[in-house]
């Protein structure tokens, strides 16, 4: 029983051991298909990163109208908070805004000589809001204007920053879509190549298969040993790219963090080690093994 | 023991390689297939292994009907004969030894009998000491042996020699006819095909002639004759 399966394992480590320029063809295309996939997989999550690292950015403030008392303006706060779509609010009182004010410009000497003209302080107090969803903010706009509160109110920039929100939000959305599709596209192809080189490395040992059907080996003698290269070079395969990400994750990792404070490629890498080394294990032995079996499949109608 | 009953095989309406062919062979015979290139005979050796089907007629091998077997099948039609060709047809990846052992390999048999039997046959074939070279190592008559062995070694009860000194120089050539006497003399049945004239006569066996497609002579202890 299990002296035909030891001996196909051993055939097939074999034939790997011994056809090393083939092996190594099909290890480099295989190491290049596999990376493709795990590039996807990190891109998809550094992509994630940075799509919410700029909705983060985007908020909107509620203005109240000068007369309007602190106390009033907290309850307008507790109200939004309660909210499902907000995410967070925050208080700026009028000393708060003129403070932000000064010191974003003290510089620049003449807005300080024109507000110290004025006399008193021009600021209104103000909630800024953040909601999960970019979407979400005509919602909390509408809220503020059509509630209770809206003769407090002396103006919402969501008006006029609704442009600028709703073209980050069909950015986010379109990068998105993009980034699917063109991962599908990309894998489809690493597929097709990976499958070809194997087809290819089995055409050429057509004769070999021949050879063995004429001896009276049975189908599964004959594949079996095919079946364990192809799975052996996905192995290694999947053991050299992960190498690779290592290295590639942990030599970039000081660039991007230059330009992405937040994001450690290296850091991302290590907390999904696991993962990625399971899907490029899955997809090495996968592709290996499936390839192998369709085109072999051929070769076996003598 | 092998018939073959009216075989035709028609590759395309201009090339019509066996023409209603019949003959029977007995066990233990050596039976010598002789024809020009082209003839038909390496069409009939193709049938009677399954490689192919023929258009018409019907071959028995122990009173089985070879193209009824089911493909999965084959592989067992396929352990009861011994292939030599031409060309060797041995794997390249794998050494002398290793050729010879895989035939056993594929039967099932246990490592205590392959190990054994390997060792019997390279003796019979006089290359026990080229075990561990590989096809590329040796010379053509040496892979010839080594093909022989093969076909040896699990003890077919037909052995099927397509051309097996085609080529292979006149020393290397009797080498080879007498391995494959000494092999009818254990008591497995021959088929040799081949167009060496000198061989056909030294040998004063069975000789079924063969003329574009057509049995055109079949002798007990034939000469060669076209």
């Amino acid at each position: 029983m299990f002296t035909p399966l030891r001996r196909v394992i051993k055939s097939g480590l074999d034939s790997f051991s011994r056809d090393g320029g083939l092996a190594a063809a099909n290890l480099f295309i295989m190491v290049m298909t596999i990376s493709v996939i795990t590039s996807i997989f990190f891109f998809q999550d550094v992509g994630q990163f940075l799509i919410s690292s700029i909705q983060e950015k985007v908020d909107i403030s509620a203005y109240f109208k000068y007369e309007t008392s602190e106390e009033r303006i907290l309850e307008v706060k507790d109200e939004l908070a309660q909210l499902s779509q907000v995410k967070e609010v925050e208080f700026v009182s009028k000393e708060e805004a003129l403070a932000n004010f000064s010191e974003r410009h003290q510089e620049d000497l003449v807005l300080m000589e024109s507000l110290a003209e004025i006399g008193y302080n021009p600021f209104l107090a103000s909630l800024n809001i953040k909601a999960f969803n970019p979407n979400q903010y005509e919602e909390v706009a509408g809220f503020l204007k059509d509630s209770s509160y809206g003769g407090l109110i002396e103006k919402v920039d969501y008006y006029q920053r609704r442009p600028v929100i709703e073209r980050i939000f069909a950015l986010t959305s379109n990068l998105n879509t993009a980034g699917i599709i063109l991962s599908l596209i990309m894998v489809i192809v690493a597929v097709l190549v990976a499958f070809n080189s194997v087809r290819l490395a089995i055409y050429n040992c057509r004769e070999e298969i021949k050879i063995q059907r004429l001896v009276g080996a049975s189908n599964w003698f004959i594949r079996g040993p095919f079946l364990v290269q192809g799975a052996a070079i996905g192995a290694f395969s999947a053991l050299i790219a992960l190498l690779l990400f290592t290295f590639l994750s942990w030599i970039l990792n000081s660039r991007v963090e230059f330009l992405f404070p937040d994001l450690s490629l290296f850091g991302l890498f290590l907390t999904n080690f696991w993962l990625i080394f399971f899907i490029q294990l899955v997809a090495g032995i996968g592709l290996g093994i499936i390839s192998s079996l369709i085109a072999i499949r051929r070769y076996l109608r003598i | 023991m092998v018939k073959f009953q009216n075989i035709t095989k028609i590759y395309s309406p201009h090339t019509i390689a066996l023409d209603n062919v019949s003959f029977e062979i007995e066990p233990k015979e050596f039976i010598c297939l002789v024809g020009k290139s082209g003839a038909g005979k390496t069409t009939l050796l193709r049938l009677f292994i399954g490689e192919e089907k023929p258009t018409q007629g019907r071959i028995f091998f122990n009173d089985q009907d070879v193209h009824r077997i089911r493909p999965g099948r084959l592989p067992e039609l396929r352990r009861k004969i011994g292939s030599v060709f031409q060309d060797y047809k041995l794997l390249p990846v794998k050494t002398a030894y290793e050729n010879i052992a895989y035939a056993m390999e594929v039967i099932g048999a246990t490592d205590i009998e392959i190990t054994r039997d390997v060792a019997e046959v390279l003796d019979i074939v006089g290359l026990t000491n080229k075990a561990d070279n590989f096809p590329a190592q040796l010379s053509g008559g040496e892979r010839q042996r080594v093909a022989i062995a093969r076909a040896l070694v699990h003890r077919p009860e037909v052995i099927l020699a397509d051309e097996p000194t085609g080529n292979l120089d006149p020393y290397h050539t009797l080498d080879i006819i007498r391995l494959l006497l000494k092999i009818n003399e254990m008591g497995t049945t021959v088929i040799l095909a081949t167009h060496n004239k000198d061989i056909i006569n030294s040998l004063g066996r069975r000789v079924i002639t063969f003329h574009e497609g057509k049995v055109i002579r079949d002798e007990e202890k034939g000469r060669f004759v076209l």
